[in-house]
C-alpha cells in the first residue's frame, strides 16, 4: 500500500501541473551552502598535499645538478630578511657553541682524507665570518654537498660546506629513546592507575591536571629545564656537559608524557567491561585483572601511543634548541651534546640565504621529518587501530 | 593463608607503583609551575606588563610581546575558527560515517595534528612568503618588496593550519552532543538542512566552539617553531601597525632572552617574569576549556 502512490507520484509529477507537497523546493542557499561546507572541508586534505609539496620542492635543488637561474634573483630578496635577524647572529653563544665542537669533531675525523681538504682548528674562525657575510658563495658545486649527505659532519657555513646529517639523524635518534624511555613507562602506568585502579576524585585530579600538563608550551618546558632541570641533573650526576642530550630527552619526555597518557588511557577504557568481570568472576585480583587482562587486550593502542609520542619528540623543536646543548656530536654517551634535526632547522633558517644549498638542505631535513612522521601517525592509525577494534570485538 | 597473603602484598606493590608514576607526573606539573611562579611573581607588576623593553632589553617590560601574542591570536582565529567550524559541521552532518572522503578528510585531520610545528614554518616559509607573497609583490606592487618577507599575517595564518585540528576536533565532539531529536523535529517542521544547522545545530554546541576556539588560542600563544621565520621579530621599537608588519611574541622573548640574550643572569628575573605571564595565559585559557569541556560530556551523558 504505501509503495504504490510513492511510484505514482515519480511518473505523474513531472507531467501534472499539480505542486507536489511532499518534494521539496530546490533552494539555491541550501544548495550553496552544502557545496560550500564541502568545499571547506577538502581544505585539511589541500594542506597535507600543499606542505608535501611545497617542503618537497624547496629541496628539490639539491638533486638538480646546475645552478638554478632563481638564485641570484632570490638572494637580493633576503639580505631585507637577514638584517632583521642580524642582532641574533651576532650575539648568538649557540653559535660560539657549535663552533667550539666544530673544532673537536675535525681533529678526529677521517672525513679530511676523503675530501682530500686539510682543516685545522683555526678554520673554525672563518666559518663564523661567513656565517655572517655569506653570500651564497658556498653553493657552487651542489654535487659534493649532495654527496657530503650520507657523511658525518655537519658544517653548513664553511668554505667548503658539508651536510652530513648522519650525526643529526643519531642525534635526534638518541634523544628519542631517552625522552621514551623516560616518558612511556611513567605515563603507560599511570594510565593503568586512573583506568583500573583510581578511585573517581582520585580520576578528577589526575586526568585535568595532565590536560594542564598538555597544554605547556613547550618552550616554557625548555626554560624550565634550561634553567632548572639541567643544574639539579648537573647535581644529582656530575657530568661536564650542562646542557646535554640527557636534558634535553628528559624535558621531551616531559612534553610527551600528555599524549602517551591520554591516547593508553583510551586504549584502556575502550577494553569492554565484560572482560573486566569475566576476569573478576575467575577469581583474579584487581592488579591481575589490569595487568594480564586488560593491558594485553590494548597493547594495540599502547603502541599507538608510544609511536605518536615518539613522533612528538622527533619534530620537537623549541626544547631541542633550548635543552639540548646544539652540537652535532655521533658520541653514544648521553652526557654529550646533541643537535637535533629539527632544532638545526629552527636554528639557521633565519640565518640562511634563500636559494643557497644550506636552505635547500634544510628544507630536505623538514621533508624527512614531514615523512617521518606522517608514516607514524599512518601506522598507529590504520594498522595499530584495525587490530584493535578486531581484538576487542574479538574477531 | 600466606600465600594469599603473598599475593595481596604483590598487588599493594603493583598498585603502588603505577599510583607512583601517576604522582610522579603530578609532581612534574606542580614543581614546573611553583619554580616559575616563585621566579617570576615578583616581576609580575602592572608596568612590567604595560612597558616597553628598556636598556637592550635588561630592563623595563615586555608590553610588546603581549600585544604582538594577542594579535596573532585574533588573526589566527578570525582565520582558523570559520574553517575549523565548517569542517566539523561537514563531518558530522553532511559526510556519511563510513565514506572514503570522511576517512580521508579524518586521517587529514589527525596527520595535521601531529605534523611537527617546525614543518608548519618551513611551509609558512616556502608557500605564504616565498610562494604567494612573492606573487602578491609582483602582481599588485611591481616586484616592490612588501608581501614576500616575513610578517604578522603570515605568521597568523601558518599558526591558523597548525590549530585547525585542535578547533575541527572540538567542535565535532560539542556536534555530536546535540540530540537527533532537536535535528528531526526542525526538518520535520520543514526546514531546510541548512537551516536546520544554522538555527539548531550551530546554536547548540556554541560551547563546543568556544571551547575549540579558546584551545586553539591557548596553543596558538604557546607554540614558537612555526613563526621563528615567518613574522617574529627580537625587539621592534613600534607595535606592529598593519598586516605586512613583524611583531614580538611572548615564547620567542622567552627563547631569546635565556639562550642568546648578552647577559643572561642579568636578564633572569626578566625571564621567568615572562614565562610566568605566558604559562598564566595558557593556564587560564586550558582551564576555561577544560570546565566547558567537561559540561558538554555531561551534557552527553545525561
Amino acid at each position: 500500500m504505501t509503495k504504490k502512490p510513492k511510484k505514482r507520484k515519480k511518473s505523474e509529477a513531472p507531467n501534472s501541473g499539480l505542486i507536489d507537497i511532499t518534494q521539496k523546493k530546490f533552494r539555491w542557499s541550501d544548495y550553496l551552502a552544502e557545496k560550500i561546507i564541502k568545499g571547506v572541508a577538502f581544505l585539511s586534505i589541500t594542506i597535507i598535499i600543499l606542505i608535501f609539496i611545497f617542503v618537497f620542492r624547496e629541496s628539490l635543488p639539491i638533486f638538480a645538478s646546475s645552478k638554478s637561474l632563481e638564485h641570484s634573483e632570490a638572494t637580493s630578496n633576503t639580505t631585507e630578511v637577514q638584517e632583521t635577524y642580524g642582532e641574533v647572529t651576532d650575539q648568538q653563544p649557540i653559535v660560539e657553541e657549535v663552533q667550539e665542537t666544530y673544532g673537536e669533531v675535525t681533529d678526529q675525523s677521517d672525513v679530511q682524507e676523503t675530501y682530500g681538504e686539510v682543516r685545522d682548528t683555526s678554520s673554525a674562525k672563518s666559518q663564523v665570518e661567513s656565517y655572517v657575510v655569506s653570500d651564497g658563495s658556498g653553493y657552487d658545486d651542489n654535487q659534493s654537498a649532495l654527496k657530503s649527505l650520507m657523511s658525518k659532519d655537519w658544517y653548513p657555513v664553511s668554505e667548503k660546506p658539508r651536510f652530513g646529517l648522519f650525526s643529526l639523524i643519531i642525534g635526534t635518534f638518541k634523544i628519542t629513546v631517552i625522552s621514551i624511555l623516560f616518558a612511556a613507562p611513567l605515563a603507560i602506568l599511570a594510565a593503568v592507575y586512573t583506568a583500573s585502579f583510581a578511585g573517581k576524585r582520585l580520576k578528577e585530579i589526575i586526568k585535568p591536571t595532565i590536560e594542564l600538563l598538555a597544554g605547556f608550551p613547550s618552550v616554557v618546558i625548555g626554560f624550565f629545564a634550561l634553567m632548572v632541570l639541567a643544574t639539579f641533573l648537573q647535581e644529582v650526576f656530575h657530568y661536564d656537559t650542562r646542557l646535554n642530550s640527557f636534558v634535553g630527552g628528559i624535558a621531551m619526555g616531559i612534553a610527551a608524557i600528555p599524549i602517551i597518557f591520554t591516547i593508553t588511557e583510551d586504549a584502556l577504557t575502550a577494553v569492554p567491561k565484560t572482560f573486566n568481570e569475566a576476569s573478576l568472576a575467575l577469581g583474579a585480583s584487581k592488579w591481575q585483572t589490569a595487568f594480564f587482562v586488560i593491558l594485553p587486550a590494548a597493547t594495540p593502542g599502547i603502541f599507538a601511543a608510544i609511536l605518536l609520542g615518539i613522533g612528538r619528540v622527533f619534530g620537537e623543536t623549541m626544547i631541542a634548541l633550548m635543552a639540548t646543548g646544539n652540537a652535532a656530536q655521533m658520541g653514544m654517551n648521553p652526557f654529550e651534546s646533541v643537535r637535533t634535526l629539527a632544532a638545526t632547522i629552527g636554528a639557521e633558517m633565519a640565518e640562511v640565504v634563500f636559494g643557497d644549498t644550506h636552505y635547500n638542505v634544510l628544507f630536505l631535513i623538514g621533508s624527512l621529518l614531514f615523512i617521518f612522521t606522517f608514516v607514524i601517525n599512518a601506522i598507529a592509525e590504520f594498522y595499530v587501530k584495525g587490530k584493535l577494534m578486531k581484538r576487542i570485538q574479538g574477531k | 593463608m600466606i600465600k594469599s597473603f603473598k599475593k595481596n602484598i604483590k598487588g599493594i606493590l603493583i598498585e603502588g607503583l603505577t599510583l607512583s608514576s601517576a604522582l610522579i607526573i603530578i609532581a612534574i606539573v606542580v614543581v614546573m609551575f611553583t619554580v616559575i611562579l616563585i621566579g617570576g611573581k615578583d616581576q609580575i607588576t602592572w608596568e612590567f606588563l604595560t612597558s616597553f623593553p628598556e636598556d637592550g632589553m635588561t630592563k623595563g617590560g615586555i608590553f610588546p610581546a603581549i600585544y604582538g601574542t594577542a594579535l596573532l591570536v585574533i588573526i589566527m582565529s578570525v582565520a582558523a575558527v570559520p574553517f575549523g567550524t565548517i569542517t566539523a559541521i561537514y563531518l558530522t552532518e553532511y559526510a556519511k560515517e563510513n565514506s572514503v572522503i570522511a576517512k580521508t578528510i579524518r586521517f587529514a585531520v589527525r596527520t595535521l595534528a601531529v605534523i611537527p610545528s617546525i614543518i608548519y614554518g618551513l611551509f609558512g616559509l616556502g608557500f605564504f612568503i616565498k610562494f604567494v607573497g612573492t606573487q602578491m609583490d609582483n602582481a599588485f606592487l611591481g616586484g616592490q618588496l612588501k608581501w614576500g618577507q616575513p610578517n604578522i599575517l603570515w605568521a597568523s595564518l601558518t599558526m591558523a593550519l597548525l590549530t585547525l585540528p585542535v578547533v575541527i576536533v572540538s567542535v565535532e565532539e560539542a556536534l555530536k552532543t546535540v540530540p537527533k531529536d532537536l535535528r528531526a523535529a526542525s526538518l520535520a517542521l520543514g526546514a531546510t538542512k541548512w537551516q536546520t544547522i544554522w538555527k539548531v545545530v550551530i546554536p547548540g554546541s556554541i560551547s563546543g566552539i568556544m571551547t575549540g576556539t579558546i584551545l586553539a588560542v591557548s596553543r596558538a600563544a604557546g607554540e614558537v617553531a612555526p613563526i621563528l621565520f615567518t613574522g617574529v621579530a627580537y625587539y621592534l621599537a613600534t607595535l606592529p601597525g598593519s598586516l605586512s608588519d613583524q611583531f614580538m611574541v611572548l615564547g620567542y622573548h622567552i627563547y631569546v632572552m635565556s639562550t642568546q640574550s648578552a647577559n643572561v643572569d642579568q636578564t633572569m628575573p626578566i625571564q621567568f617574569g615572562t614565562t610566568l605571564v605566558l604559562l598564566m595565559l595558557t593556564f587560564i585559557l586550558n582551564f576555561t576549556a577544560i570546565i566547558l569541556r567537561y559540561r558538554i560530556r555531561k551534557k552527553k551523558t545525561d
